[in-house]
Formats: structure tokens, sequence, C-alpha cells
């Protein structure tokens, strides 16, 4: 596997993440504003706590965030198997730091 | 204004900063924040977590095409993408600790040298190809880049000081919401001495892992509201990849001009509201 190829399947890679996240977010947003497209909006005041669990389409639109936030990340995951495979032993080793420090971001608290 | 009306303003105000920010290159995360706090009056916060989130769309979504051409050096981006992600880590950190006000000031600075960016006219290529370096060297790090006379070889320079400055550019992504890809270009076009085309689409490709490096924080603390995110990421989305488009014949250094003005009035305004307190 050559880096044009895998630069190839890269791109290819995060426009997927971005078109489906995309999708999934213009479900959410649809069903969200069936439900409350008649209410005040409350952007105003920070109220500093995740929104993940509300029904009638918050949480279908945090999924899609989600898969957006994920989609970097694949990409790296992805590049760590092709410097594998090209035996690129230092950027396996810069790609598993980035890794690394990615899945801190997402899981720390 | 009810929630229907306010979706439909704010995905048009995006539609307008991503088009604008794909157009004259400085990114939509720079116009789209001080919009959102200013013209609808959302908490600093929120327009913090929404634009960081559209800029992961316009950067992963811009960068299929980008690769294609060539120009991207994945071996620099992932290196750096080292420095940019501790420095989104501790810019998110921060984001959580220092008082909004503060931020917004910090918001204000960070305006002000995107529109003096954008007064000023881009350099043109150097033709000069320094010699090796030991650093670069060692990281395979030096590539070529297409060009009308076939692929041009060119050595990296200075990367420590790269490194540190990409740090920089990772904290203020991450503190501000904004991709940064400004003070990117600066530090691999002018430090690391990188053809200008190979630093923006390197740049533009780094700008996604930098933002997700800082995204888990923002989502944990409740900066990502999704009613608000919704309209902002589908609008970006929509302008820059239309902008993208578009930019192949446009003459952009008028609307750079422009966009300039906008840039330094909402610089004084974010300043100002920021030492007053009402932000």
């Amino acid at each position: 596997m050559n880096d044009e190829k895998v630069e190839r399947i890269i791109g290819h890679l995060l426009r997927a993440g971005v078109i489906l996240s995309a999708l999934i977010v213009a479900v959410g947003g649809a069903i969200y504003l069936l439900h409350h497209a008649h209410e005040i909006p409350d952007h105003a005041v920070f109220r500093g706590e995740p929104k993940f669990s509300n029904a009638s389409g918050r949480g279908i639109i945090m999924g899609g965030l989600l898969v957006l936030i994920l989609t970097p990340v694949a990409r790296v995951a992805f590049s760590l198997i092709a410097f594998t495979l090209e035996r690129d032993w230092i950027y396996v080793a810069v790609t598993t730091v980035v890794l690394g420090l990615l899945t801190y971001g997402l899981m720390s608290s | 204004m009810d929630v229907l009306q306010f979706t439909l303003l704010v995905a048009a105000g995006s539609f307008g900063a991503g088009l604008l920010g794909s157009l004259t290159g400085l990114g939509g995360g720079v116009v789209l924040v001080p919009m959102l706090t200013l013209a609808f009056g959302v908490d600093l916060r929120y327009a913090i977590g929404s634009s960081l989130v559209s800029v992961i769309a316009t950067s992963s979504g811009a960068a299929s095409s980008y690769v294609r051409e060539g120009y991207s050096n994945i071996r620099v981006g992932m290196f750096l993408e080292i420095a940019t992600s501790i420095g989104a880590l501790l810019g998110a950190f921060l984001a959580t600790r220092i008082p909004t006000p503060a931020i917004a000031v910090i918001f204000g600075l960070a305006l002000l040298y995107s529109a003096w960016d954008s007064f000023r006219s881009r350099a043109g290529e150097v033709d000069e190809t320094p010699a090796p370096n030991l650093i670069a060297t060692a990281l395979r790090l030096d590539s070529s880049y297409p060009t009308e006379q076939g692929p041009k070889t060119y050595h990296v320079q200075a990367v420590p000081l790269g490194f540190g400055m990409m740090i920089g550019a990772g904290t203020l992504s991450g503190l501000l919401g904004i991709g940064s890809g400004a003070m990117k270009v600066l530090a691999m076009d002018r430090a690391m001495r990188l053809p200008f085309k190979v630093s923006t689409t390197t740049s533009n490709f780094m700008i996604g892992v930098t933002a997700a490096a800082s995204a888990g924080i923002y989502f944990r603390k409740g900066y990502i509201d999704p009613g608000l995110s919704m309209p902002v990421m589908l609008g970006v989305l929509a302008g820059s990849m239309l902008g993208a488009r578009i930019l192949m014949r446009a003459q952009v250094r008028s609307l750079r001009l422009v966009f300039g003005v906008v840039l330094l009035t909402m610089a004084v305004e974010m300043i100002y509201n920021g030492v007053s307190g009402k932000l």
C-alpha cells in the first residue's frame, strides 16, 4: 500500500463520516423542530450539562455530532494500520501518540 | 422569536459564515462565534461549542478533494498533530476554568489577527530550496509537490519551532472553538518553510483532528447544545462546500478586504463586551 493510495482512502473515509453525520443531524433536527418549533429558544443562559438524554430529536442530533467527532479519530486509526503495513515504525509510534491523546480527550472527565 | 425562526436564521447566518470562510481561506469559526453571541445573544460557551463541531465538519468534508490534488503532507500533518492535540486538550481544559469575559477578550484579539491577515496580501512562492535538515530527515518529513514543471522536492526546516507554534495553535483552537488555520499555516509556511499550498492543505487536514481532541471535553462539559449545533453545523457545511466550488475562479482580493472590515468590527465589539462584562 503506497502513500497516495492511503491518502485517497482517508479522503473517502472522512467524507463518508461527514455525510453520515450530517444525515443523522438533519433527521434529528427535523424531529426536534416538529416538537419544539413554537417554543422560546434558550441559548442565552449556559447550564453546563450535556443534553444527551432529552427525547424528541435532541438525542439523535447528539448521536450525529458524536459520529462527526469520531470521524477524524477513525482517520488516525486507519493511518495507524497503514503505517503498520508499511512497517514505518517511527510513524506507528507518532500515530499511536496522537490516537492516545484523542482517546484521552474523549474518555477523561 | 420562536425556535423555528431562530433555527432558520442561525442556519442562514452559518451558511454565510461558511461561504465567506471558505472563499477567503480564513475559516468559518472566527466569524461564527461573534455572530452567534453578538447578533443572536447566544452564551459564548454554546457558541464556541457549536463552532468547534462545524470546524470538524468543514475540515473533514474538504479533505478528500485536497488529498486528491497531492499537496498535503501526511507525515508532517501526523507528526504536528501530536503538538496540536496536546494544545487542544490544554485549551479545552483552560476554557472550562478561565472566566467567560476573559475568553471574549482573547477571542477579540484572535479576530484582530485574522483581520490583519485578511488585509495583507498573500506572499508568493519563495523559489529557494533550503538544505536538508537533520531532524526533518530523521522523521522523513521531506516530500515533493506537483508543479507545472513536474514534482518539486522540498526540505522541511525548524522542526522544534514549528512544533512549539503548533502547541500554541492547538491551545487557541481548544480555547476558542476555532480551527486556528491561520496560525497552523504560519508555523508551516514561515517557520518550517513548506511550500504555501502544502501548508494550507496540510493545515486543513490537521484542523479536524485538533478539534476532535477538545470536542470530547466540550461534550461532557455541556458546551454542545443540540438545538443550536444542528443549524450551525448544517449551515456552515453547506456554505463551505459551495464556497469550495466557486473558489476556483473567484476574485477573492476585494472579498478579503470586506471580510477584514467585518472581522475588525467584531473584534472591537468582542473586546468591548468582554471588558465591560456583557458576555
